[in-house]
């Protein structure tokens, strides 16, 4: 198999609080391959946010990654030196975040938000060089070339989402690490959100990590799916592994308690409980207290992963072969 | 607690409390500040309920001991130029200062708290016309305001006391006023609507309880400043009457009498004014550093 | 069966207010946003009707004028035959008893300085049924019935100490505690996660047999619109631009939006992807719209007829209006 573009091993992240230290993400890891787009999955909580934050080393304080290792092409990105990392973001590594009316600042002209990020990493570069590749990239976006010297208040919130892409994209980035990108927008902007995400991917030939909790946004552009509960990840496949045929209990209540408008549904699977409280997390398997198949040894030992072949991997004990727990 | 009716002391204190017991487990220097002030106030406090416990003279006895006489062990602060224990008159006066300081935030707390909410539920030209007022008397600086209605007052405790309440008032409204327009606006007065509740509810029910925490705070500074606005009419002399143990009062006596080297005759006053009005600033501050961030972690 | 609700050419507009500036310079006046436009529709007793539109489409408008928590500009609402119209905010406390609203996001509909008890049974307080120790019971009843047990554990807590979907329960409770005969409920699920709404989905259908409920469900999420609605209204831009039941409107959908709407709805299976692009352009302004039919600059269907007034709701088939004018006789 070719190597992956990103490898997480082991990760770990702390955020210590008055109360204890909440355990946000633990022992995780992932594998990001090149051109393919990876859906991190789970509720809130589940640390999919810190992680993606934590790819480009800005997860917000107090919270710090405590272990493990972050290989982009090779190279552990939290050995690096923080010049080294500054280098990597926004140019071999870009993040579109959920809200882009507070992601751009609201005094400055697009043109000049283009320039700040091209200049950056780019320094030689001269100004009318810039801003031509600055427009080519709205041109892609969909947004007339013109409209470069206006503010982003003068946009809408589908097109401000377009221009976070637009930035993250303008150094040709090898992966694009979108957070929740299409939450505030409607579901039609949504739809175009996602036809442009796909073009582009395969124009640019872009690794995606898309994080969310829209399971419907899922289907419609990842290869593979990571879901994650409670800081752990529980299963890892391609969409049509997770989506059809999942080894979790989790992933498979996850699967069929969302509203498919194409189905006809008498009844939607219901978990109850809440999510574990990570700075005192339940022994064994973290989803026990609320898993409808939960056995003895699952509230004792934690499971570790059983292999399905193909990359499709869960921590359950329900699939005790192979597990390395 | 009752269902629905009369928001009990409880539901008030919950969130506080809660703030409380987690920040004693952060041993944290708002902490420390926050348990000096109420040590030093709450031993004030005691000294003004209880003087005859700590003071060993009679404060207005006038054959107390020598005519100004330095510190010594019959008498730790000395005397005055009447013949009157110092120190005596120390722990008696707590009671006088504390009490006006009191109740002039009190008076001006409830009638600022009150026009603040009226006004900024109401709006509209209610709104307009208490603002202007309060505006106005909020842009006299304190103590001439508080000296020009002293002297329209006239001497008295009482009048000392409306003196003193009138020039806080603005503070109170302004604040109130303001967190009333902003609370207005949340989902859960609207769902207070939505339920049937009427507009007097709303306002005590909803508006005033979510209203008060920033307030508390403010009560305790304001209380210090009282203090001081109290301490500096009295030296002025558009204080209370002379029968009645004043820190200020001692205060200006001990400044007539300095060029003759009596220094234990002004700087005791000035070091209990002082003390009580840290103590007080501290208290305050100290509660709105543990309340406000606490309130917001989860 | 009864008409529960019925609305007849509801508008409501807000000014815009432009600076003196503006008027003085551009000779602009007020202008006003015509957030619900001439709206009429029927609710029966006992039937979930479902408001769906995106942004700016005046679904939580049209909610709110329904309890007259905002004041209609003009139009009638009916509701079980009485013209509230007329009624002042003093004649709708009353009323409100019967008639409910759960509002989107849990958290910030509640006090944060009142329990969950006291935030429950005040209704009861305020219509005066019962004295403390009887709302106290009926209190713990409902919760039990609700779900948020222990029930008298959860009493004395405060919201900052629940989950999010314990919270919108005790909404949920709040609004239900007086025995309303008709909820509006406004998007309750939109801020809860993907497993909270599957429970809170699945508790208002049992809690609408058990209490013999009328809904009004507003929301800009089709799937849960047709997993829960009998009936589905779709708004654009103030209008209601197509209505029926739920076969008519998932089935054979008639408006070239809504059958836009039901295209981009995404689909939690990897096997049916959408394969042709949306529909092209974004929501307009609310305070200039396209004149005509509203849909008009983004429609692939656009006629001549369709720029020039608005195109009304007519019958398609029974009971199934639709304000396009295509395929019309």
């Amino acid at each position: 198999m070719a190597t992956p573009i990103l490898s997480i091993n082991n990760l770990s992240i702390d955020y210590p609080i008055s109360i204890g230290t909440v355990k946000a993400v633990e022992d995780v890891s992932i594998d990001l391959y090149e051109g393919e787009a990876l859906g991190l999955v789970g509720e809130s909580g589940c640390g999919k946010s810190t992680l993606g934050l934590s790819i480009l080393r800005i997860v917000r304080p107090p919270g710090k990654i405590v272990a493990g290792k972050m290989l982009y092409k090779s190279e552990d990105i939290l050995k690096m030196k923080e010049k080294e990392v500054l280098k990597l973001r926004g140019n071999n590594i870009a993040m579109v975040f959920q809200n882009p009316l507070t992601s751009l600042n609201p005094l400055m002209r697009l043109d000049r938000h283009f320039l700040e990020t091209i200049q950056r990493h780019d320094p030689g570069i001269q100004k009318q060089e810039a801003l031509e590749k600055a427009e080519d990239i709205l041109d892609k976006l969909g947004i007339e070339k013109q409209r470069l010297y206006e503010f982003p208040h003068q946009f809408s919130g589908g097109m401000r989402q377009r221009i976070m892409i637009g930035l993250g994209l303008i150094m040709n980035p090898d992966i694009i690490i979108a957070d929740e990108p299409t939450t505030s927008l409607d579901v039609i902007v949504e739809a175009g959100f996602v036809d442009l995400l796909n073009n582009l991917r395969k124009e640019f030939n872009l690794s995606i990590i898309l994080i969310t909790h829209n399971l419907g946004l899922v289907a419609e552009i990842v290869d593979r799916v990571a879901v994650m509960y409670g800081g752990q990840i529980m299963e890892i496949g391609t969409a049509d592994q997770i989506f059809h045929t999942p080894k979790h209990p989790y992933t498979h209540g996850l699967i069929t308690c969302v509203p498919n408008i194409k189905l006809d549904q008498e009844v939607l699977t219901t978990m109850e409980g809440n999510p574990p409280d990570l700075v005192n997390p339940p022994a064994g398997c973290r989803f026990s207290p609320r898993c409808p198949k939960v056995m003895e040894v699952c509230r004792e030992k934690a499971p570790g992963f059983t292999f399905f072949g193909d990359g499709h991997k869960a921590a359950c004990w329900l699939n005790d072969h192979g597990g390395t727990g | 607690m009752t269902t629905g009716a009369k928001y009990s002391p409880a539901s008030l204190l919950a969130r506080p409390f809660h703030a409380f017991v987690s920040a004693k487990r952060k041993y944290g220097a708002e902490w420390w500040i926050l348990i000096a002030g109420a040590v030093i106030v709450l031993f004030i406090i005691y000294m003004a309920l209880f003087p005859a416990t700590l003071a060993p003279y009679d404060p207005l006895d006038q054959e107390a001991g020598p005519q100004m006489a330095a510190p010594s062990p019959e008498h730790p602060m000395g005397t005055d130029n009447l013949n009157r224990d110092v120190f005596s008159r120390m722990i008696h006066g707590a009671k006088t200062i504390l009490g006006v300081a009191f109740a002039a935030a009190l008076l001006s707390s409830v009638i600022g708290i009150t026009l603040g909410l009226i006004s900024g539920f109401a709006g509209g030209i209610l709104d307009r016309i208490l603002s202007l007022i309060m505006d106005a008397v909020y842009s006299f600086p304190g103590l001439i305001l508080a000296i020009a209605f002293a002297a329209m007052l006239g001497p008295g405790i009482i009048n000392i006391t409306l003196a003193i309440a009138v020039i806080y008032i603005p503070t109170y409204f302004r604040l109130v006023r303001g967190q009333t327009m902003t609370i207005k606006e949340e989902v859960y007065v609207e769902a207070a609507r939505a339920i049937g509740a009427k507009r007097f509810v709303i306002l005590w029910q909803y508006i005033f309880p979510n209203v008060i925490a920033t307030v508390v705070v403010i009560f305790s500074l304001n209380i210090a400043d009282a203090i001081m606005t109290e301490a500096a009419l009295s030296y002025i002399g558009l204080g209370l009457p002379a029968g009645i143990p004043d820190w200020g009062m001692d205060l200006a006596m001990g400044k007539k009498f300095l060029p003759s080297g009596t220094w234990w005759m002004i700087t005791y006053p000035g070091l209990m004014i002082m003390i009580l009005a840290l103590g007080f600033t501290m208290l305050g501050e100290g509660l709105a550093e543990i309340l406000n961030p606490r309130l917001l972690e989860r | 069966m009864s008409t529960i609700i019925r609305v007849e050419s509801l508008v409501k507009e807000f000014p815009v207010h432009t600076s003196i500036l503006d008027f003085m310079l551009g000779g602009k006046r007020s202008e006003v946003v015509h957030a619900v436009d001439d709206v009429s529709f029927s609710i029966a007793r006992g039937e979930v009707l479902g408001l769906a539109g995106e942004s700016g489409s005046g679904k939580s408008t049209t909610g709110r004028l329904l309890l007259k928590l905002i004041e209609p500009t003009s139009g009638k609402i009916e509701y079980n035959g009485t013209d509230l119209s007329a009624h002042s905010q003093r004649e709708m406390e009353n009323l409100r008893e019967k008639m409910q609203i759960v509002f989107q996001d849990p958290n910030s509909s509640l006090s944060p300085r009142m329990s969950v008890g006291q935030a429950i049974g005040h209704p009861l307080k305020i219509h005066n049924l019962g004295g403390a120790a009887e709302r106290k019971e009926r209190v713990l009843d409902l919760m039990e019935k609700i779900g948020l047990t222990p029930a008298d554990f959860l009493y004395r807590k405060y919201p900052h100490q629940l989950s999010g979907g314990q919270c919108q329960r005790v909404v949920l409770a709040r609004a239900l505690v007086t025995n309303p005969d008709f909820i509006v409920a406004d998007e309750p699920i939109a801020m809860a996660d993907v497993s909270v709404r599957a429970l809170i989905l699945e508790l208002m259908k049992k809690l609408k047999k058990e209490f013999d409920l009328t809904y009004l469900f507003i929301t800009h999420d089709l799937a849960t619109a047709k997993y829960l609605c009998d009936r589905v209204a779709i708004m654009y831009l103030g209008r209601i631009i197509e209505i029926g039941s739920k076969e008519d409107i998932f089935l054979h959908p008639h408006h070239p939006y809504t059958k836009a709407l039901l295209d981009a709805v995404p689909i939690p299976d990897p096997d049916q992807r959408r394969k042709d692009e949306v529909a092209r352009g974004e929501i307009p302004s609310a305070i200039n719209p396209p004149g005509g039919c509203h849909f008009h600059p983004r429609c692939p269907h656009t006629m001549a007829a369709c720029k020039e007034g608005r195109p009304p709701l007519k019958e398609i088939a029974p009971n199934h209006l639709s304000a396009c004018l295509l395929d019309r006789a």
